[in-house]
């Protein structure tokens, strides 16, 4: 009922290729960029923005770029958390090096920069699949952290290691609250999901999912091999890179490149599983999982602990917050294998059948 | 059957995020001091953490039963698990920032990477952050810094002491020239920390020095302990924090490294990690902040009411132990930071700006200790604009197989070369950030 598309017409070749073909759909788009962009600032206090919103958005953002490397080209890596390093360090010294550098410019050299270290580590994708591959990222995730902390240069001979982001100002507009950062936030990944959602229905996008789907077949066809995957490395890792100068100096503030490590790879990669592998709102529904749901369950416990009058220690709630958390996962995978997106999916379908299934 | 399931999961789903937005902030009740707790109770170092804000809780909630709070004023407080991760740690700052009309009174992060992550929040929150014995060690320049305080002593002190002591035990300073030192550190924030200064004393003083890391957690040093033995040091500084240093003493005694050629930081030197080594542990010495063991009226009081009347301690084995009386100082210096601040402002809470005067004008003098019942639990606390500080004091134990004993007096490192290098690396800090510096009226 709520989804019935009889009697929308597509009545040229434009309107049936549009990214939203149903009404419904962009209707609800336009609402939810609405309230992102008009009401949440409004509304929301300091704490929903910057400890909810913004890790919320930057996690989207990388979970999005590792989708495009995992989801739809095929290719397992376990290096997400090291090309955010590089996107986050070199944007640091773009910045710092090169005098008047806009900090945009300097999130797109330092995506430029991810793009060029995630197709070097690339390389050996072409040669092996799967596992190995993921063992061979995995070089990337402890070659690179290492790498910017024994070089004091990157840090700027910092003693401890850590780079102190430079306030972010956009054409003499200084980005300094947390309403303004979130904004600056939202138009760059709400740009860059936009270019990913047209990526994967173009050409590129389509030599992608042949070669996750069968990469002989691809290769039959007339699809190069080398050129695509290295495509998916490149685009996958400038992602990434965006996302980790965002979490760098939007979010965090300052970082150390330990922080990048083998673990929070792991959580982006959760992301992409449980929001759904090779769809772009998935990478957004995983990330809402995997970020918002542990502080759900940090205020749920303690508030369902009184309800029950309870007096529990304070350590027993974050055990249980963990087991609570990782029974879900579990609970998730073995319900719904294909993720958030495709639980969405089916809620859709429902919707256009209500009241009436068959 | 899998519909079913799918629409409850659904259901679940939506209820836990609902309950985000749907569950109020517990209201804290007006009139009452609040203070905001960052703590880790989980993850590789809970252990340590169980430990420290244990005895911060017990000892707020000795000041509410015996003394009816502050002048008066009760303490509540909420603790917020950050599991000693940074984005966790900040998520809890934003949260318990709001969580009172007067603000969280004082932050202790208890972890380096969360305190640079605050360091330039706080200024615009005017939210006092107190690190004690870890953190930013320039912000002993309250000039530049001046909401941060690292009190007691900073980690250059504690290098430049443990320097001094290793003297000590070669039978003077001088007689360095030559010597083999290495440090084994934690690779992170807190274990490059004390890197320029030991440098510096290398040079000035002649021995070589060999860093050498250990990856987080710590729980694998085959191939560090390889390289120590190759190298033949004669004294091994071990930089540790958690399950790194059981591993570290137990890999020593594999390798055959005398631990009585092993000096610890104030991090490595409680009994979480000498006990998990097992008899590996003995011999080993480490610097501290303060003394661990039940002899102090105020450990006798925490036991009495908190534990045995109200029944509501935190973990009765752990009473005594180092760290937890470092929680219990931690918690008592804050209280004085209020009491202080009272005193100016009138008895009512105090607000972040107010808690901040009350820290740098802070005098717990050894007679207020011994009034407090800590006696010589920790060395006299008095801070200044220029001196975020204090003492600088360190004292070295050593680990006998059963219990810590002070082998030293309270002594204290190359104060003027670390004021020198402080001054230095703020005065950097300032340049890069646009920071006059100056002090900050009352």
């Amino acid at each position: 009922m709520f989804y019935r598309e009889a009697g929308q017409f597509k009545t040229s070749y434009a309107a049936d290729q549009q990214l939203f073909p149903i009404r419904q759909d962009r209707i609800a788009m336009l609402a939810l960029l609405v309230l992102a962009v008009a009401v949440v600032p409004l509304i929301a206090s300091n704490y929903v923005l910057t400890a909810i919103l913004l890790p919320f958005l930057v996690f989207a953002l990388a979970a999005l770029g590792l989708n495009i490397l995992t989801g739809y080209a095929g290719q397992l890596s376990l290096g997400t958390a090291a090309f955010m390093a590089v996107g986050a360090v070199a944007a640091y010294n773009f910045q710092l090096r090169i005098p008047g550098m806009p900090v945009l410019g300097s999130f797109v050299l330092g995506g430029l920069t991810a793009a060029l270290v995630g197709i070097g580590f690339g390389l050996p994708s072409l040669r092996i699949k799967g596992f190995y591959l993921a063992v061979a990222t995995l070089a990337a995730q402890f070659f690179i952290p290492w790498l910017l902390v024994k070089v004091s240069w990157f840090s700027n001979n910092s003693s401890s290691g850590v780079i102190s982001a430079q306030p972010v100002v956009i054409l003499g507009f200084a980005f300094d609250s947390p309403v303004r950062k979130y904004l600056l936030v939202l138009a760059i990944v709400a740009l860059m999901a936009l270019a990913a959602k047209n990526l994967v229905r173009s050409s590129i996008g389509r030599a992608w999912m042949a070669v996750r789907d069968m990469d002989v077949a691809a290769e039959v066809i007339g699809i190069r091999i080398m050129r695509t995957k290295l495509i998916a490395f490149a685009v996958s890792s400038f992602y990434c890179g965006v996302a980790g100068a965002l979490y760098a100096s939007v979010y965090l503030g300052s970082v150390e490149a330990d922080g990048f490590n083998l673990d929070l790879s792991f959580r982006i990669l959760f992301m992409v599983i449980i929001g759904g592998v090779g769809s772009i709102l998935g990478s957004f529904l995983g990330a809402a999982f995997i970020t918002l749901m542990p502080i759900a369950l940090d205020r749920l416990l303690p508030w369902a602990a009184e309800l029950l009058n309870l007096n529990l220690p304070a350590g027993v709630t974050s055990m249980v917050q963990l087991v609570v958390f990782g029974a879900l996962i579990i609970l998730f995978l073995i319900v719904e294998p294909h993720g958030l997106a495709r639980l969405w999916q089916i809620g859709k379908e429902k919707l256009r059948l209500w009241p009436f299934p068959y | 059957m899998t519909k079913h399931w799918k629409r409850s999961l659904a259901v679940v789903l939506a209820a836990i995020m609902g309950a985000l937005v749907a569950i109020p902030a517990t209201a804290q009740q007006a009139g009452t001091q609040f203070v905001g707790i960052t703590g880790y109770r989980v993850g590789p170092y809970g252990a340590n953490g169980a430990a420290l804000f244990g005895g911060f809780i017990d000892y707020l909630n000795l000041v509410n039963e015996r003394d009816g709070g502050v002048n008066g004023i009760k303490l509540t407080w909420e603790e917020c698990e950050t599991e000693y991760v940074v984005a966790k740690g900040l998520e809890c700052y934003e949260r318990l920032k709001t969580r009172s009309p007067t603000g969280p009174t004082a932050i202790h992060p208890m972890s380096t990477g969360i305190t640079y992550g605050l360091v330039d929040k706080i200024p615009v929150d005017k939210i006092p952050l107190i690190t004690w014995g870890y953190g930013r060690t320039d912000a002993t320049d309250g000039r530049v810094f001046p909401w941060l305080f690292p009190i007691l002593a900073n980690y250059w002190d504690g290098a430049t002491a443990i320097v001094k002591f290793i003297g000590e035990k070669e039978g003077g300073v001088e007689k360095l020239k030559g010597k083999k030192i290495v440090l084994l550190y934690h690779d992170s924030a807190y274990g490059k920390e004390p890197h320029p200064v030991l440098e510096a004393e290398a040079k000035k003083l002649g021995f070589e020095l060999k860093l050498i890391p250990v990856p987080h957690p710590g729980n694998e040093q085959q191939s560090q302990w390889l390289q120590i033995r190759q190298y033949q040091p004669n004294w091994v500084i071990l930089w540790g924090w958690g399950v790194m240093t059981a591993t570290a003493l137990q890999t020593a005694q594999k390798t055959g490294f005398p631990r009585d050629k092993m000096v610890g930081n104030w991090w490595a030197g409680s009994e979480i990690d000498t006990i998990a080594a097992g008899p590996a542990a003995t011999g080993y010495y480490s610097a501290s902040l303060n003394l661990g063991g039940k002899g102090y009226p105020v450990v006798k009081d925490i036991d009495d009411i908190v534990y045995k009347k109200m029944n509501k301690g935190s973990k009765a084995d752990l009473i005594g132990t180092v760290l937890w009386n470092r929680g219990v100082a931690a918690a008592m210096l804050t209280v004085e930071a209020v009491r202080t601040a009272q005193a100016k402002y009138g008895k009512k809470p105090m607000t972040g700006e107010q808690v901040r005067w009350g820290i740098e004008n802070l005098d717990v003098n050894a007679g207020r200790l011994k009034a407090l019942g800590f006696n010589t639990m920790l060395p006299p606390v008095k801070l200044s604009c220029e001196d975020h500080g204090g003492s600088g004091l360190v004292r070295f134990q050593q680990w006998t197989g059963t219990e810590w004993r002070a082998t030293t007096d309270w002594m204290s490192g190359d104060r003027q070369m670390v004021r020198k290098m402080v001054e230095e690396s703020a005065a950097r800090y300032a340049a890069e950030k646009n920071i006059k510096p100056g002090c900050l009226p009352g």
